[in-house]
């Protein structure tokens, strides 16, 4: 497959080189798929050994019960059988996950907008407030400030003792199997920066003749957002429900450091992901921890899927129609 | 006069609402901003008072909490910070030189079966880690690769971040291919090509690769949870956790100080690399 417009390129630009006898064409060619071939050996490597490799072991595996020190032992269908007949932990894990999701990226999705529309109209530090915000989407997935959340969450953290001030006496909001998840969707929605910078970059997109133009025809502020701003918008609302959606799914680090490893107060924090580690790295089930993996995989391409089908009807591309 | 005397109403009921703009967002970033504030307050305060006092200002500033808390493990904390440090460089030549010899074969090279190769790298971003940590676990455990860095920073130096390579096609592809042709005509083959041409032109986008792949290798948790399980080779978030563990809910100080001294690095990044940072989450989506 030679790709004929470089090769025209090259050509005519033999008459302007005459110092050297240079190579024929298709033997230049073949150089630079060898060429090309050398430049991407370390990702050629990478696929089949990490990526490809992994991904059939792992369909492989999730037939299997594996614990790592015996042999794989072929069992079918059981793991998956198993996980939706027999396993509750598994619904609970699913039913938190999506709780979280659910809540917290509408949530997070809507702040980000918010702010992004506050800041956007040629306000004076833009920048100062940009970082401000977006500085906790920043440290948000470290176990420090999973840490710092259990903390303020705990008995005598910052919440009770601010609580306190008005006479009110709380509890371990990390501890008391009602709020447990309250906190770490609270956690999600704090890293509203991201998206929100996203949005910034969106909004800036909108010509201002636009809105002009609206102004002068009466429009009022809030028809304008309705009529210019959102429609015009929803190529990013759309690329960021996509990107929340399929991060907060694999969610790990806040709920294992706020359970302990344990998804506890009574399974109210048990992740998908959480549950999936403690299968494969605790119980070392590996053979259940892959079947749980695919099973993610195919939420996670089916949620996708949806979206994009979905998208159809609400997201609004300039010139398409 | 006349004019401007109709026109000062405007401008004046304008002035007041960016006032109360400025106010709110002021406010809430303050709110945003307050647990933050509160750790680092609280680790500068003797033990007692931290739950003692919500407010920021500590009636009395002591340093025990990072003396004691440097000390409180196996290792002192700078231990774990060098080998986070050590990790995260790693990382980050790997991805810089991987990402980057494999994108300029997708943008300037021709080869065969190049689309088909190219969608299976569009396709392994949107790939989940966890359909792969299972096999890649039992492979690098096989492999007596537990507890060192290999499995860590061998699957950068195989560019498996392909994000990376993604974004750098797209970088390369906007500048002219008449560089290219210049450089082969001066007599420059593919490498001299991709070292003196492509890569110094490449700057903002392998400066976005370092930048995200630091904040990344920093902040994660699952796999160096994974990999390392010898308290002689922990990193920063492993070692932070096992404090959680050792010292329950009893000493916040000493924890709240080596959380602050944890995020430092990348509180440092983000005021030297501010304006990259934001663009890059602009333009790319990474986050």
């Amino acid at each position: 497959m030679v790709d004929s417009l470089s090769l025209k390129s090259e050509v005519a630009a033999e008459p302007s080189a005459p110092r050297r006898r240079r190579p024929a064409a298709w033997e230049r060619s073949r150089r630079k798929a060898l060429t090309a071939y050398v430049f991407l050996a370390p990702w050629f490597v990478g696929l089949f050994l990490i990526t490809i490799g992994p991904i059939a072991a792992s369909l492989y595996l999730s037939f299997t019960d594996y614990s790592l020190l015996d042999e794989a032992k072929w069992v079918g269908l059981d793991n998956y059988t198993k996980m939706f007949n027999e396993d509750p932990r598994f619904w609970t894990s699913l039913k938190v996950t999506t709780i979280y999701v659910v809540v917290s990226v509408p949530l997070q999705l809507g702040f980000a907008l918010g702010l992004a529309l506050l800041l956007d109209r040629g306000l004076r530090g833009l920048s100062f407030y940009r970082s401000i915000y977006y500085l906790p989407s920043l440290l948000g997935g470290s176990v420090a400030i999973a840490i710092l959340w259990r903390k303020i969450f705990g008995a005598d953290g910052l919440v009770n003792s601010v609580l306190g001030l008005f006479g009110i006496q709380g509890t371990s909001y990390v501890n008391n199997p009602d709020t447990a998840l309250g906190t770490l969707i609270l956690l999600h929605v704090w890293t509203f920066g991201a998206p929100m910078v996203i949005f910034l970059a969106g909004l800036r997109q909108i010509p201002r003749s636009y809105y002009e133009a609206a102004a002068v025809d009466g429009a009022t502020p809030l028809r304008q957002f309705r009529t210019i701003t959102l429609p015009l918008l929803t190529p990013i609302i759309f690329f960021n429900l996509v990107l929340e959606v399929i991060k907060s799914f694999q969610s790990f680090t806040q709920s294992f450091i706020v359970s302990n490893g344990s998804g506890g107060p009574n399974d109210s924090t048990l992740f998908y992901t959480l549950y999936l580690y403690v299968n494969g790295f605790k119980e070392y089930e590996m053979g259940y921890a892959a079947a749980l993996a695919w099973v993610l995989v195919l939420i996670i391409a089916g949620l996708t899927g949806v979206n994009f089908l979905a998208s159809k009807y609400w997201v609004f591309y300039g010139d398409s129609k | 006069m006349a004019t401007a005397s109709r026109r000062l109403p405007v401008l004046y009921r304008r002035r007041v609402s960016r006032g109360a703009k400025h106010l709110m967002l002021i406010g809430f970033g303050l709110v945003m901003l307050y647990p933050l504030l509160w750790m680092i307050s609280s680790a500068l305060k003797p033990e007692e008072l931290i739950f003692r006092e919500p407010g920021l200002i500590p009636s009395e500033v002591t340093f025990d909490n990072f003396t004691e808390g440097w000390t409180a493990l196996a290792h002192p904390f700078g231990y774990y910070m060098w080998n986070s440090a050590v990790v995260t460089a790693l990382s980050i030549v790997a991805n810089l030189a991987a990402c980057s010899m494999a994108a300029y074969a997708f943008a300037r090279l021709n080869f065969p079966m190049k689309k088909f190769w190219f969608a299976i790298m569009l396709g392994s971003i949107m790939l989940p880690l966890h359909v792969v940590i299972v096999p890649q676990y039992i492979m690098f455990s096989k492999l007596d690769m537990i507890n060192t860095v290999w499995p860590l920073i061998l699957p950068k130096f195989l560019a498996h971040d392909s994000f990376f390579i993604f974004l750098m096609v797209q970088f390369i592809r906007t500048l002219p291919r008449e560089l290219d042709e210049a450089a082969s005509i001066d007599g420059a083959g593919y490498w001299r090509t991709f070292f003196r041409v492509i890569m110094p032109l490449c700057t903002p986008a392998l400066a976005t690769t370092a930048i995200f792949t630091f904040i990344w290798t920093w902040n994660d948790f699952l796999s160096q949870l994974l990999y390392l399980n010898n308290p002689d080779n922990f990193t920063v978030p492993v070692a932070l956790r096992t404090f959680l563990d050792s010292s329950g809910e009893s000493s916040w100080g000493p924890m709240f100080a080596m959380s602050i001294i944890a995020l430092g690095p990348i509180f440092g990044f983000f005021l030297a690399g501010q304006k990259y940072l934001i663009r890059g989450v602009a333009t790319t989506g990474l986050k």
